[in-house]
């Protein structure tokens, strides 16, 4: 008796799989807001959905190259979005949200940390056969120094760019291509997205690319030195050049565009093109870093040679213990593996001296006080201290005097002259304090007190008027305030770290 | 690095002249001294040329036929295989089968005695680090060779070998994911490959299930063997190999699972040349799939 096939062929089956998987992962975000009626407090106002994908976006675009994103760092950007869609609500529940959002993006609680969906497929004799598939959004690396970051997956950054099943390059090619005409025609709200889009296969790019020299790394014969890598790596320097210049052209239209943008289109044209700049400045310096590490792989090649290869060969083979042991090892049903493993592990772990307690020795040991502490170092010797003469010129009261002069209104600078006749009625000594701080001023590190936070500065400019004074010389300096912009720079730091 | 002691020697002509007279007369002081050398033997961090008595017993087991005999026989009797005996390795020991000096699976990790999955995991993760150690197969059969790993590049280098296999079912149009009711039929690299590689934890440790915690229980395990030196931090840990780790991977370990291997029906081809690659496919000088650089996929 045959049963009639229920699949209409292989090939349809399999690509009913792959959409299949793919909706899967956007299972956990749409999960999210079925479960925020579980938890504990009125959650049903945030969009959790909207903040999973937000943390997603910003995941992939911390991804650089030896490192990905901070776990704190995410959730700091996440807030402003939490926040707006509550603001009614404090500041922790903010926080609280947006952290569970990142920790069930992760997954935090299962052993994994992954997710797992259940498909099903027809096998070649037409059963039905249920596969478990198990995908992650947001994966934890190491990184240096023990810590650990966030990087997004490949299934995260395809969902993010909607189902793209195709090679990295075209894909890039494509969005670029599509990226200069919207330019052209000056749609940029697309633009802007087509940007972006050309923004993440860069992304995920540089991150093939790194695993790839990873893997040389540990591994030189895993690689034909011969022909095959310089090849390569011309082929990927070609590229980031042929990119760098695509890229740079396409900045200097959407430079063109912005400027021209602002007044026959408004504002909100204006905006978008920058933007716009800061994500294709972006693509660029992810080409350059790209490009350097390409320029480090032949030397580490060499190097990497050097070591494994031309050393004397030993006398006797031993066991490969990669070819023969573990590669064949890991393609094994999980089973069959398990016995191996067990086997190397048996033998492989060394041996453990088994404990022999007594009972008398044991109630001693538990009955005996902890011995106390008699050493807590030696006595600190009381320091010799001896006092240094004041030898310094101004005082300190003279100091603050003259600082509560310079203390000019932003919009009223004053010349030296004026200065100085003020100070020496107060006090004759005066003068030559203000006279060093007006020259100390007259070339004011602005970069130091700008990065340093610092809100105002005193400088003076020297307009060409002789200073006509009894006890000084030279130029009549024009002396006054300047406000920095701290808050900005303050913005810029958190921005940059 | 080059005046490493020869290797225990053989009884050859002289030594058997002069002492085979007096191998019958076996005292118990001799008894004593030959249990004691087994008990330095089990200290396995114990340097010979830091103690004296062990120098001098590691001496006459190497003179003296007899002594070396009963020690061997001690060692037996008590469930221990002897590995080498030399002043570079001390006496190396390794347990027998069912020894109470044995390591159990149970015991090393509480969770691998349940869960068929992390119990492979726990496995791979000590021959990894002992394929990563001696990359190539004349780097485990030289003497003189010494391993460096960390535990993140052992984390990485399997990752990668997985990241291969995915690739090629992959390009064979292969469905990896195993049936739901039979996990055990789940290909062993994409159990790997699931787990994690770490995880941010309350207490700023290790995740212990993730792939780097198994590899850093691993490591430290086999510190405590006197099978590596820890030497830096870097990395999740640094260490470098001791010749005991050298002799039982390469005298015990390997040829067990080897042997296992075998029994699977599973025949690794050798041709005899170095090599780290994976098994030989003939046409994968192809570069991979999105990748900037070439390597065998």
């Amino acid at each position: 008796m045959s049963v009639p096939s229920p699949a209409p062929g292989p090939a349809a089956d399999e690509g009913l799989a792959r959409r299949l998987r793919a909706l899967a992962c956007t299972a956990p975000l749409h999960d999210l807001d079925t479960r925020k009626a579980n938890l504990a407090g009125e959650y049903s106002t945030y969009e959790m959905a909207e903040l999973a994908l937000a943390a997603i976006d910003l995941v992939t675009l911390q991804m650089d190259f030896d490192t990905g994103a901070d776990h704190d760092q995410i959730v700091a950007k996440l807030l402003p979005r939490v926040a707006a869609q509550a603001p009614a609500r404090d500041a922790a529940e903010h926080e609280r949200v947006a952290r569970w959002v990142l920790e069930n993006m992760i997954n935090v609680g299962s052993v994994d940390r992954g997710f797992r969906a259940v498909y099903g497929t027809f096998g070649p004799d037409g059963s039905y056969v249920r596969r478990d598939y198990d995908f992650k959004l947001i994966e934890e690396v190491p990184g240096p120094g023990g810590s650990v970051y966030l990087r997004t997956t490949d299934e995260a950054v395809n969902v993010l760019v909607g189902a793209l099943d195709t090679d990295v390059t075209s894909a890039q090619i494509a969005a670029e291509v599509k990226l200069e005409v919207l330019i052209s025609r000056g749609r940029l709200a697309d633009a802007q997205l087509a940007a972006e889009q050309a923004r993440y296969r860069t992304v995920q790019y540089a991150e093939t690319l790194r695993r790839t020299l990873e893997a040389t790394r540990r591994d030189v014969r895993a690689v034909d030195w011969l022909s095959a890598v310089p090849d390569m790596i011309n082929e990927a320097l070609d590229h980031v050049a042929d990119r760098y210049r695509h890229e740079n052209a396409i900045l200097t239209n959407i430079r063109k565009a912005r400027d021209e943008a602002a007044s026959e289109r408004g504002p909100d044209h204006k905006r978008r093109a920058a933007e716009l700049v800061d994500i294709v400045k972006d693509c660029i310096r992810r080409h350059t870093q790209l490009q350097s590490r390409l320029l480090e792989a032949g030397p580490l090649f060499r190097a990497e040679q050097d070591r494994q290869s031309f050393a004397p060969p030993a006398a006797r083979a031993g066991l490969d213990l990669y070819g023969q042991l573990l590669a064949p090892v890991l393609p094994l049903p999980l089973e069959q593996a398990a016995r191996v493993t067990d086997a190397f592990f048996a033998r492989g772990t060394g041996l453990r001296t088994p404990g022999a307690l007594r009972l008398g020795d044991l109630t001693d040991m538990l009955l005996t006080p902890p011995a106390p502490r008699e050493h807590l170092g030696a006595e600190m010797p009381e320091p010799d201290l001896v006092a240094t003469p004041d030898d310094s010129r101004f005082s300190e009261e003279q100091l603050a005097v003259a600082m509560e002069l310079l203390e000019l209104p932003p919009d009223a600078p004053r010349r030296l002259s004026g200065l100085l006749a003020e100070a020496r009625r107060r006090d004759p000594d005066l003068p030559y304090l203000i006279a060093l701080l007006a020259v100390h001023a007259a070339s004011p590190p602005v970069g130091t007190a700008y990065r340093q936070g610092e809100e105002r500065l005193l400088f003076a400019v020297d307009d060409g008027t002789p200073l006509d004074d009894e006890e000084f010389g030279g130029a009549d300096l024009i002396v006054g305030t300047a406000l920095l912009d701290a808050a900005g720079m303050a913005a810029d730091r958190t921005e940059a770290a | 690095m080059t005046d490493f002691a020869p290797e225990p020697d053989p009884d050859d002509g002289f030594g058997n002249e002069s002492s085979a007279p007096s191998a019958p007369q076996v005292t118990p002081a001799d008894a004593a001294d030959a249990a004691r050398l087994v008990s330095f033997g089990l200290h396995p961090k114990l340097a010979p040329a830091r103690d004296a008595e062990y120098t001098e017993l590691l001496r006459r087991y190497r003179e003296e036929p007899a002594f070396a005999r009963l020690a061997d026989a001690v060692a037996t009797g008590l469930g221990l295989v002897v590995l080498e005996v030399s002043t570079r390795t001390g006496m190396a020991l390794a347990a027998a089968e069912d020894s109470v000096f044995a390591v159990r699976m149970g015991d090393y990790a509480r969770r691998a005695g349940a869960d068929s999955t992390d119990r492979f995991l726990h496995g791979l993760a000590h021959l990894a680090c002992a394929a990563m150690a001696f990359p190539r197969p004349e780097d485990l059969a030289d003497d003189g060779y010494i391993g460096r790993i960390t535990v993140n590049g052992v984390d990485s280098f399997v990752r990668q070998a997985c990241r291969k296999l995915e690739e090629r079912a992959e390009a064979a149009g292969e469905n990896t994911d195993p049936a739901t009711e039979a996990p055990g039929l789940e290909a062993a690299w994409r159990v790997y490959a699931r787990r994690s590689s770490t995880g941010a934890t309350k207490d700023a440790r290790r995740l212990a299930g993730s792939t780097t915690g198994i590899i850093a229980k691993a490591v430290a395990f086999l510190a405590d063997s006197g099978f590596l030196q820890r030497t830096g931090d870097e990395a999740g840990g640094t260490y470098r190999t001791t010749a005991r780790y050298q002799l039982q991977v390469r005298d015990m370990a390997g040829s067990a699972a080897m042997a296992e291997l075998l029994e699977l029906g599973v025949v690794p081809v050798s041709d005899g040349t170095a090599s780290l690659l994976p098994p030989p496919d003939g046409d994968d000088l192809e570069p991979a799939p999105d990748a900037g650089l070439p390597f065998h996929s």
